[in-house]
């Protein structure tokens, strides 16, 4: 069981040549939480899951377990919505035993690791496979095995089951809720599916549209688990968060039209 | 002269012409080498033999050939000048591709001695490679090395450039450092890359043993072409270039299968 920690983002506003992604976000997330980031195409939920990660550079205003984020780190695991991320190269256990081996462990204990986490995932039978020869759910079990066996603090997961068909997607959820309860780490879920979040989420982080995106409503999800879609508050919260994002796109859009009339 | 190919080797559906089987592929080549030797025969019949020998002519000269030992001796010397300059210019090619890959001002600081080399054929060199090194096999294994190094190197390069820049944040947040990006990312991701730059480099190094040897040197099958010009035995040439294309196909073979032993998990790596 590992323990979660705490993400403070203090009037973070981020830029990638030169053009402001996200704009001034003041956000805390507890330590063990579960928060998706929701938001329509292009309003940088990706891109703060990417500074939370370390990969962009965010002036010392995002703080993980009140340490100021400087880089890439074990303590952040990532799981990537491409599969591309896994090393084709590596088989299923090698992929999983890449972090322990970077850090020197011995081999057994590696061993007896991964089994663990690739059961977790329920992909032991296809530990000595390559990646090649999985099937896209397969590939993102490999992926969180990977994640989870560095027993990370932080899981940062940008759209993971994106692209997999809907049964899939399902089963995985409930994976993904069923992992969590089970290491206590803090959960960053990023996605634009409004059912998976209402599914997962403690709390749903709604983004405007970008660019100089920020934070729009936050929602606390207080319905019991499992949640059913049926249920007539996750309904109503469904209409609530789909109004709010409908009303983004809506807004760009009509700038849009506007600078394109005004460009005529 | 030299090449950069972007595009390494994959795994590929062979085509399908309804014979798919091993046996049916053979016995196609076989089919196709003696309708091969069949045409040359034809054309054989109405030339002299000094302007086209025939096949039956060329295998008894290479048979007085490889009875006084001419043959093997040629063909060994022309191998161990290729395998060793090859096998610097990969040796060398890797690291420095890797290394300019990596980082750009050393890329920028060397991409002017690149640029302006790469388009300067060896044989240019052959007159200043005796002059500084010798008549001897310094000269032609220098010369073949340099016919290497460019190409091994820049598809390094390619590949180095192409690695997936997912699979760097992945291991990068899975604890790589640096030192751990270049040897357990980039290096794996870029072995499709240095194959199809060996294998270029390997075939160019057959084009450049050939013109040294004919310049400078005793032995070897460039020489053993270029002798054939004194005694008019025009069907010693043809000896030395079906030699030529026999060891070729050899060292392309024994490459691959090398590369299918030791490094077929990297051939999926882009």
């Amino acid at each position: 069981m590992t323990n979660g920690s705490s993400i403070s983002l203090n009037q973070l506003s981020l830029t990638i040549d030169g053009n402001e992604i996200v704009s001034r976000i003041d956000l805390h997330i507890a330590a063990g939480e579960f928060v998706c980031l929701l938001g329509p195409s292009g309003c940088g939920k990706s891109t703060l899951l990417n500074a939370i990660a370390g990969f962009l550079p965010s002036g010392g205003q995002l703080r993980v377990a009140d340490k100021p984020v400087s880089g890439p780190g074990i303590d952040r695991g990532v799981v990537f919505q491409s599969s591309e991320a896994l090393f084709p190269w590596l088989t299923v256990r090698e992929n999983v035993e890449y972090g322990p081996r970077l850090r020197g462990m011995a081999a057994r204990q590696r061993a007896t690791l991964a089994d663990h986490y690739l059961s977790l995932v329920g992909l032991s039978h296809a530990a000595e496979k390559f990646p090649e020869a999985l099937s896209g759910g397969m590939r993102q079990r490999a992926q969180i095995a990977r994640v989870l066996v560095n027993e990370p603090s932080v899981v940062l997961m940008d759209e993971p089951f994106g692209a997999l068909d809907a049964q899939t997607r399902e089963v995985l959820q409930r994976e993904v809720d069923r992992i969590w309860r089970a290491t206590g780490c803090t959960i960053v879920f990023v996605t634009h599916d409004i059912w998976e979040a209402i599914l997962l989420a403690d709390r749903i982080v709604t983004m405007t549209a970008g660019p100089r995106a920020t934070v729009k409503t936050i929602e606390a999800v207080d319905l019991p688990h499992p949640r059913d879609p049926a249920d007539p508050a996750s309904l109503a919260l469904y209409r609530r968060l789909r109004d709010d994002i409908g009303a983004e796109v809506t807004r760009v859009r009509a700038q849009g039209l506007a600078g394109e009339e005004i460009a005529a | 002269m030299t090449e950069i190919v972007q595009v390494a080797p994959s795994k590929q559906t062979p085509l399908r012409l309804g014979i798919s089987s091993r046996l049916g592929r053979i016995g196609l080549a076989v089919l196709s080498i003696l309708c091969g030797l069949f045409l040359w025969n034809l054309a054989s019949q109405h030339t002299s033999p000094l302007f086209l020998p025939s096949p039956l002519v060329t295998l008894q000269a290479a048979l007085e050939l490889m009875q006084d030992g001419t043959l093997l001796q040629a063909v060994l010397a022309s191998a161990a000048r290729i395998a060793s300059g090859w096998a610097l210019g990969v040796v060398v090619g890797i690291p420095l591709g890797i290394v300019m890959g990596r980082f750009a001002p050393f890329r920028q600081f060397l991409d002017p001695y690149i640029e302006f080399f790469r388009f300067i054929p060896p044989i240019a060199f052959v007159t200043l490679a005796v002059i500084w090194l010798g008549p001897g096999e310094a000269a032609k294994v220098a010369l073949i090395f340099y016919t290497s190094v460019f190409i091994v190197t820049l598809n390094t390069i390619a590949g180095v450039q192409a690695v997936n820049p997912l699979r760097l944040r992945a291991a990068a947040s899975l604890g790589a450092g640096p030192v751990q990006l270049l040897t357990t990312v980039i290096l794996p991701s870029t072995v499709p890359f240095m194959v199809t730059g060996a294998r270029i480099a390997m075939g160019n190094s057959f084009l450049t043993v050939v013109s040294a040897e004919i310049v400078s040197a005793d032995n070897g099958l460039g020489a053993l072409i270029w002798t054939a010009r004194n005694f008019a035995r025009t069907e010693w040439v043809f000896v030395g270039i079906v030699a030529l294309g026999l060891l070729g196909y050899l060292f392309d073979r024994l490459l691959r299968i090398a590369v299918t032993l030791l490094l077929r998990r990297y051939q999926s790596a882009i």
